[in-house]
């Protein structure tokens, strides 16, 4: 029989596994509301979740540094509250109110927190893997310690910028993780159908001289463990990696998408055997946590999560004088005398 | 008649270019199975098979270079760009491929396709996904530029720019895509060019384009109510062609010219449109062109705030009525 795993003998330590799942469930219990919140009317305009996919932000975001820069897609929130962006500014934004991380300028898709390394989320394909080759360029450049991690979906590998970016990243060695969420769906349609190769992302790295790493990506810890091993190499100068992270979004693609796509018993089949949260959870206890410090964690995320959206609710819609604010790096909009 | 939404308008005209002609095929992004993501293609897959309507990988540049090619070659396909503001994605297709082969090959080639895509605001999607960019293809020589308001005209002009022989952007508006309205039973292809008095006047003449159509309308009503101005509204529905003849003509009766654009101000349309009748018909000019746009400024998300970006009713009932008094 193999020798009952302790917390002792393994790499990650009990802390470590105590934010891990802090983290995780944050993004689930958040990522809820704001669900409950559009179906209460308060969501306005389109919103993207990353219910099911919530150890890779977890993971990724766990290994960071502060000065770490994350680049996200529409699908952000969780990238955006895993790095410690306020729960208000996150549902404020996403209902729209003067609260917001944005003060409802940017909206749900863009979510952007700088002071917490978020450069930002960005609603064009592709746009975000050469910008994030940037933020790596700048590091390298001006001898910063920092690495950009670029997250995306599967049907992102598709357009013509994960390419050049990934070309680009290789040949200058920049300090650049390439972050595949590979949820089986571009929106409606399954990956396999519009795609050359079975693993959309890490069938392509041999073409650009990169390892091809898949990892499970509803297992925290392996998905925090193979961040650690990218984070290191990219700051001791040996480049980018890409990663590619078999998932499964739970949830409808944007508000509108009631999943009709779905083959029979794929979503129960995942929520059942492979929820990230209820996986991690078992494992905590399994390492011997006990059952109070998780009932803790998860008590405490509650409160934080029902406190914002109390103070999102009351918070004004943002005051009109804004709507020509931030056009310019004077603060103004104005084009002519 | 028959009563179509403007989606359902959509689906109408592509099946029945694609019934009549062989070579008319639709590729695009979640176009097939899942009827598009504005819903405005369902029933066409399960009408004409995964051979004609074709579910794409989010690979814009092949889109449009494919439906090029494809064009070039004897088909007429149909390409669909999502939101408007993808077509910046692919824009070398636009501005430097389809637009110039015709004239660089001195007439050798044609590219005979239509680009449909969803354009403009007020769905609260954020600056990314609301843009009116139709300015933006009205600026290229060589693309023919359709954009219209009411079911009749999505079918009839769709079938139009499919039946063209030059590339045409066709933008839909997705703040339209519910509305209602009569549909020609049987085969409807109107004529691309033509602009369309939608609301005859004589005090003044407001030039407006899809959703600003029924918003200046609206306007007009009111004004007629209000104040007895009694305003003639034009619906330019294609800005390449642009028919200035039924334009000018609205102008000289009435002496007056205000345009409602949804695109931020610089380079609007509208800008043409004014400086096209104050070279030709100042003399006819009882006042002022005014025109009334969206500032020039990128959208807002927060519905509030959107509201008071786009050109409304109320803003184009006060604009007029401060300009004429
Ligand atoms: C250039 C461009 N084309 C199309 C879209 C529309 N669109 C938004 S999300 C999406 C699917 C993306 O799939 P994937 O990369 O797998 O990410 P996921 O949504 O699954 O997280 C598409 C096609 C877009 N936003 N930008
Ligand atoms: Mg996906």
């Amino acid at each position: 029989m193999a020798k009952k795993k302790t917390l002792n003998n393994d790499d990650i330590d009990e802390k470590k596994r105590l934010e891990l799942y802090n983290s995780q469930y944050l993004i689930r219990f958040a990522e809820q509301r704001a669900y409950d919140l559009f179906l209460e009317n308060l969501v306005k305009g389109t919103s993207h979740l990353s219910l099911g996919q919530e150890a890779i932000a977890a993971g990724f975001a766990t290994a960071m540094q502060v000065n770490d820069k994350s680049f996200c897609t529409y699908r952000g929130h969780a990238h955006t509250l895993a790095r410690g962006a306020s729960v208000v500014g996150v549902l404020g934004e996403l209902m729209q109110r003067d609260c917001g991380l944005m003060r409802g300028k940017g909206g749900s898709m863009h979510l952007t927190d700088t002071s917490k390394g978020v450069m930002g989320s960005y609603a064009i394909i592709g746009a975000h893997l050469p910008m994030a080759v940037g933020s790596a360029w700048r590091a390298q450049y001006m001898g910063h310690d920092d690495v950009a991690t670029v997250f995306f979906g599967d049907g992102t590998t598709n357009i013509g910028a994960f390419h050049e970016a990934l070309n680009y990243a290789v040949v200058y060695k920049l300090p650049v993780i390439f972050v595949c969420e590979n949820n089986n769906y571009m929106e409606y349609t399954p990956i396999e159908s519009i795609t050359a190769v079975k693993n959309p992302a890490a069938d392509r790295a041999s073409a650009y001289g990169l390892e091809s790493i898949i990892i499970d990506g509803n297992d925290a810890d392996e998905v925090y463990r193979t961040a650690q091993v990218a984070y290191s190499k990219a700051r001791s100068g040996d480049g980018p990696s890409l990663i590619e992270c078999k998932t499964y979004r739970q949830s409808g693609h944007s508000r509108a998408d009631p999943g009709a796509y779905r083959p029979d018993g794929e979503l129960d089949h995942w929520k059942k055997n492979n929820d990230p949260i209820t996986r991690y959870r078992a494992r905590l206890i399994e390492f011997g946590v006990k059952q109070k410090v998780i009932d803790g964690i998860e008590a405490n995320v509650k409160r934080v999560v029902d406190e914002a959206t109390e103070e999102a609710k009351n918070s004004p819609v943002p005051p009109e004088e804004i709507l020509t604010t931030n056009v310019y790096a004077n603060g103004g909009w104005a084009w002519r005398n | 008649m028959a009563q179509l939404t403007y989606r359902e308008a959509v689906a109408a005209g592509i099946a029945q270019e694609m019934e009549r002609d062989e070579t008319v095929a639709f590729i695009g992004e979640d176009v097939a199975r899942a009827g598009g993501v504005f819903k405005a293609t369902v029933g066409l897959f399960d009408k004409f098979g995964p051979k004609r309507v074709i579910d794409t990988p989010i690979s814009e540049q092949a889109i449009l270079g494919a439906a090029m090619g494809a064009a070039m070659t004897g088909m007429r396909p149909i390409a669909e760009i999502m939101f408007s503001d993808f077509l910046a994605v692919c824009w070398d297709f636009v501005a430097n491929e389809m637009s110039k082969s015709r004239y660089m090959s001195d007439g050798q080639l044609k590219c005979p396709l239509v680009v449909r895509t969803g354009n403009g605001g007020g769905s609260r999607f954020g600056a990314q996904h609301s843009q009116s960019v139709e300015n933006w293809a009205m600026a290229i020589p060589g693309i023919k530029v359709v954009a219209p308001s009411t079911p009749a005209d999505v079918k009839g002009l769709l079938a139009a720019s499919v039946r063209d022989e030059d590339p045409v952007i066709f933008f839909e508006h997705k703040s339209l895509y519910p509305i209602k309205g009569e549909v020609p039973e049987g085969e409807h292809v109107d004529t691309l060019g033509t602009a369309k008095i939608v609301r005859s006047g004589t005090d003044a003449t407001i030039v407006a384009l899809a959703l600003m159509v029924p918003r200046a309308i609206q306007a007009a009503d009111k004004l007629k109510i209000d104040h007895g101005i009694d305003v003639e509204v034009v619906d330019i529905r294609t800005l390449v062609p642009l028919d200035m003849k039924t334009i000018s003509s609205s102008v000289v009766k009435t002496g007056r010219l205000f345009t409602v654009e949804e695109n931020p101000r610089l380079c609007g349309w509208g800008a043409e449109i004014v400086s096209i009748v104050v070279d030709e018909l100042f003399w006819d000019l009882d006042g002022p062109a005014v025109r009334i746009t969206t500032p020039h400024i990128p959208l807002p998300a927060a519905d509030n705030l959107e509201d008071i970006t786009l050109p409304s009713v109320d803003r184009i009932y006060s604009k007029i009525l401060d300009v004429l008094r």
